[in-house]
């Protein structure tokens, strides 16, 4: 050992400056302490940035907007102006927008064609309000009859959609056509568009309703019972009926969250993992450096060294190599985050793709004053340590810890290089803690990834239930159909024939007849979506979270948000009202389906035939049997409906949603970036282990232990921390996987199916409990050759 | 007698550009022959040694060693030739301080894969011998340094090695233990086991040795034995 390293200012004063002279004499050290800075930077610049990106969106904009916590809507014809403005003034609304004159518009296809889009707009004098400031992104406000502002999240805005473009209000003759003069959009969604008051008597329909929307905030609103009983409050203060719909900004809220719902919680899974292993691998590294250079710290002290100059090196060395770190993995952080962004950029609405500046700074600063404090205590101790202690405890280093491990490893039945191995971290109980611990996190973390991984894919296949259906025939009118050639809307078939003839088709297991609608439930406000079956439905069952799916009419199966908006549970009776019909329907099932803000309802067609007659299917999936070629049966079903004018589709059976790529990518890589640092852990307390014993080392080569025996005494010293970090590893990372899956899907506003929820297999588990002891091997291999190499009698001359 | 050791044109050098630390050095060791290396501190009585015992590579020349030649052998032969056929006693003793006497004498033939019930006669045999049994489950720490070197000499002779190597074996101890240690080597020799010494002893090199290598600045000044003597 050299006492080089630390050298004294060239003032050479008693108070002179110390400075670290080699750095690279501890190269392990200085490698490690540097990657694992670099690395719990990165990860937690990745997930910062993620989590800012996908947190910020929707509360910000709400905050910015003075965003309206309920948007209702009232029939004019059932009550005046003057008592639907009254109600800003009721206890418990703090501010209020409104009333603004309402009027739905159908803009045709470019082609002409009816798109069965209808669109609310708003007469506005201006943008701002109070409630709701709508934000222009471009152009200016309507501000004469003739102009129209319309919403970025309306339908028929695309990218075709430039300021100065026409808009007809409707395919019918005579309609007024309206020139957009700018693009603005409502956090909550308010209106499609938006008008000048004087507009609007323009585009409403001769002799239907007519209504007028009012925005309110209240002092009371965080939870979806707080804004029921408002919105109570104000249905009662006018006549019966007045309020035809109300939506509340926590709906709007939830299907804005419902991606970035997913990645909230994940992401402080992986930066709390990650932040407690670079605090104890850091702790570890520090610890171990000063464990390691008792014998120079006694004889830079014996050379009048004082105890503040020996802290203020160690700190030194601690905070360089770690300073270094953090710039890379700012750096790198950048990077990495910047492709996820990107990936994730359209279901947060938008979003900023650079890394908040405050991440930049706060990462790397939290990182370096963790550091700071991790070698605080052993640099304190170091500078605490007596000049005659240091020197004789680094000439005699053992403690006789750990001795019943050697007696009781010489007794087993293996080689005893292997037993020697396996004894040894009992000797430095507090190091093999740091490499248990890191074993530990590696393993929770890849656990808790893959875990992640296969609940995603979980997820999209429980979202997507018809993705396993093989094939589509659409059969033209009403819709989803797409359009014929020509620009023409197809002529509706006849359902009835069409369905004999698919299951007429050889191949065919089942045809599925679908329709849509919306109604509403008795007590309630607004319409919910309902999707209606015909047929074998369970073969598009969406994953069932409780009860079961539907047997036939009168059964409906709904979402966990269904549930706790209604107030009602699984066996429970509702009425659904469609056409003004009165439909009571028992819920037999909850299903995971957070699509639309987790109210799409799910019943047989002839649930509601007493409302619509006339209801049909509008397209079929088909189920086909086992071994039949979907090409094959889509070329022959094609030829046999040539003359019905339907149109026979094969579907893209694997779909792969960006949301589940963007997840398993950053899930990969933050896993990735753990199970390094577990490495470099593992490597580093290794490392020290071996430098300490590399005299014994030589000791047992000079008595004929071969290079192969030395590499097995180092390899084994590890696999048992390596078993018991994995038996600690895998169920911690299950625990953690089965306490985060429900969080998120609680914030997305669902419950969670068992196939979410139960992904890991037994082969899966064992595979990852063999990563972790794979894990502890790779991070010792180097400095098992380093040993196996190193030169009896150099190693026999060291003390 | 066959020769145990045979070291021919042998040099070390640490530094290629400097002079070498030993040699050249052209000597031989007759088995059960018993020989004290001699020198001032540098002189190369270490460096001899270690190349001997496969613990360091010659720059030049020819090592053999009970008839094999060692100084072309990979890590691994020269593991094996080390627990085979040679048992090294060293000055600070260099025992396992987390093994018990036992295990430490047991370690070679441990690694060697010896059975381990013969392992543990033998053992408990040398153990008899050199008085030491009844330490059998202390740790070397508790020992006095004589009794520690001679659980470094049962270690050395659990394989029954051809050729037995000590480093300044007294350079450690008290004059009462370094006693012991030199009764023991002279009763070893007796008994028939080469052994080859290094030391600054001059007292225990006429004790033990019947031959005396001085050796100086690397080469050797003097080679004699009782019966004849040979100053090079």
């Amino acid at each position: 050992m050299s006492a080089g390293w630390m050298r004294r200012g060239r003032s050479g004063s008693g108070g002179g400056r110390i400075r670290l002279g080699r750095v690279g004499r501890r190269r392990v050290q200085t490698i490690v302490m540097t990657l694992s800075v670099l690395m719990a930077v990165a990860s937690a610049v990745v997930a910062g940035s993620l989590m800012a990106s996908a947190s910020a969106p929707f509360d910000t904009a709400f905050a910015r907007q003075h965003g309206a916590q309920l948007t209702a809507q009232f029939d004019e014809g059932r009550a005046t102006a003057e008592q639907i403005a009254a109600t800003g003034r009721l206890a418990g609304v703090t501010a209020s927008s409104g009333p603004y004159q309402v009027a739905q518009i159908d803009p045709p296809g470019p082609d002409g064609a009816d798109l069965q889009q209808t669109e609310t707009v708003v007469g506005r004098a201006t943008a701002g309000g109070g409630v709701d400031d709508v934000t222009l992104r471009s152009g200016r406000w309507a501000s004469k009859p003739g102009e129209i502002v319309l919403s970025t999240d309306a339908n028929s805005v695309g990218p075709d959609t430039r300021l100065g473009t026409t808009l007809k209000t409707s395919g019918a003759a005579g309609s007024p056509t309206l020139t957009v003069v700018g693009l603005a959009s409502s956090v909550t969604d308010s209106a499609d568009g938006w008008v000048v008051p004087a507009e609007i008597d323009a585009l409403r329909t001769a002799g239907a309703a007519t209504s007028a929307q009012m925005l309110y905030r209240f002092s009371s609103a965080a939870t979806t019972a707080e804004v029921n009983a408002d919105r109570a409050a104000i249905a009662a203060a006018l006549p019966k009926g007045a309020m035809v719909s109300a939506q509340s900004y926590l709906d709007v809220k939830l299907a804005a969250d419902e991606n970035t719902a997913l990645f909230v919680p994940v992401m402080l899974a992986f930066g709390v993992l990650g932040l407690l292993m670079s605090v104890i691998i850091i702790a570890s590294v520090v610890s171990g450096a000063v464990g390691a250079q008792i014998r120079r710290i006694g004889i830079l002290k014996s050379i009048g060294l004082t105890p503040g100059q020996v802290v203020r090196a160690y700190l030194a060395q601690a905070l360089i190599p770690s300073s270094v770190g953090a710039v890379i993995g700012v750096v790198l952080g950048n990077v990495l985050a910047m492709p996820l962004m990107g990936d994730t950029a359209q279901m947060y609405g938008g979003s900023a793709s650079a890394v908040t500046w405050w991440i930049d700074l706060a990462v790397p600063a939290a990182a370096l004053v963790l550091v700071a404090v991790a070698a605080l205590v052993p640099a304190l101790r170091a500078g605490r340590l007596r000049t005659v202690e240091a020197l004789a405890v680094g000439r005699a280093p053992r403690t006789g810890r750990g001795r019943w491990a050697q007696r009781l490893a010489a007794r087993l039945p293996l080689p005893r290089a292997v037993t020697l191995g396996l004894a040894a971290p009992f000797a430095r109980p507090v190091r093999s803690a740091a490499l248990l611990a890191a074993v530990v996190f590696g393993t929770t973390a890849a656990t808790f990834a893959i875990g992640l991984t296969s609940s995603a894919s979980a997820v999209t296949t429980a979202r997507h239930p018809q993705g396993s259906i093989p094939v589509s025939v659409f059969l033209g009118g009403d819709g989803p159909a797409p359009v014929a050639a020509g620009g023409s809307a197809p002529a509706q078939a006849d359902p009835a024939k069409v369905r004999a003839a698919i299951l007429a088709q050889p191949g065919t297991a089942a045809a599925i007849g679908q329709s849509q609608g919306t109604v509403s439930v008795a007590g309630g406000t607004g319409t919910i979506r309902v999707r209606l079956y015909q047929g074998p439905s369970s073969a598009e069952a969406f994953a069932l979270i409780s009860g079961r799916w539907f047997h036939g009419p009168g059964e409906i199966v709904v979402p966990t948000h269904f549930l706790t908006t209604t107030g009602t549970k699984v066996g429970d009776t509702v009425t659904l009202v469609d056409q003004g019909v009165q439909v009571p329907v028992r819920i037999v099932g909850e299903d995971f389906d957070p699509g639309n803000a987790g109210l799409t309802i799910n019943t047989d067609m002839a649930t509601l035939a007493g409302a619509q007659p006339g209801l049909h299917p509008v397209f079929y999936d088909v189920v086909l049997k086992p071994g039949t070629e979907v090409a094959a049966y889509t070329s022959g079903l094609r030829t046999a409906l040539q003359s019905s004018g339907v149109q026979v589709e094969a579907n893209e059976t694997e779909h792969v949603s960006p949301v589940v790529v963007a997840f398993d990518a950053m899930s990969v890589l933050l896993t990735l970036m753990l199970v390094s640092v577990a490495g470099l852990g593992v490597l580093n307390s290794v490392v020290l282990d071996t430098r300490e014993r590399v005299h014994d080392l030589g000791v047992c080569k000079a008595v004929g232990m071969t290079p192969g025996q030395t590499v097995a005494q180092v390899l084994s010293s590890v696999v048992g921390a390596g078993l018991v970090g994995a038996a600690l590893g895998v169920p911690i990372g299950l625990a953690l996987h089965d306490y985060i899956i429900p969080v998120m899907m609680r914030t997305a506003g669902s419950g969670t199916p068992s196939q979410i929820e139960d992904v890991y297999g037994l082969l899966e588990l064992v595979l990852l409990g063999v990563g972790g002891v794979a894990v502890a091997v790779c991070g010792a291999m180097l400095p098992a050759g380093w040993a196996a190499k190193a030169r009896t009698a150099t190693a026999l001359r060291t003390e | 007698m066959a020769n145990v050791i045979e070291l021919e044109g042998v040099v070390k050098r640490y530094d290629s550009a400097g002079a070498p630390a030993l040699g050249p050095v052209t000597l031989t060791v007759a088995e059960g022959e018993a020989v004290a290396v001699t020198g001032p501190s540098g002189s190369g009585k270490s460096t001899l040694l270690n190349l001997v015992a496969g613990l360091d590579r010659p720059s030049e020349g020819r090592v053999s060693v009970g008839g094999l030649q060692i100084d072309g052998l990979g890590e691994k032969a020269l593991a094996r030739f080390r627990r085979e056929r040679i048992g090294m006693v060293f000055q600070f003793f260099n025992l396992l301080d987390d093994l018990t006497v036992r295990d430490n004498i047991l370690l070679p033939a441990q690694l060697a894969g010896s059975a381990r019930g013969k392992a543990a006669t033998r053992a408990a045999e040398l153990m008899g011998v050199l008085g030491i049994a009844k330490h059998a489950d202390a740790y070397p720490g508790r020992l006095s340094g004589g009794e520690r070197q001679r659980v470094a000499v049962a270690r050395a002779l659990v394989n029954r090695p051809a050729l037995l190597l000590a480093d300044e074996p007294t350079g450690a101890l008290d004059t009462a233990s370094g006693h012991e240690v030199r009764q023991l080597l002279v009763d070893l020799h007796r008994s028939g086991q080469t052994v080859v010494l290094v030391t600054h002893d001059l007292v225990l090199a006429e004790a033990c040795a019947e031959r005396t290598i001085q050796l100086v600045d690397g080469h050797v000044a003097v080679d004699r034995s009782r019966n004849a003597e040979v100053v090079r």
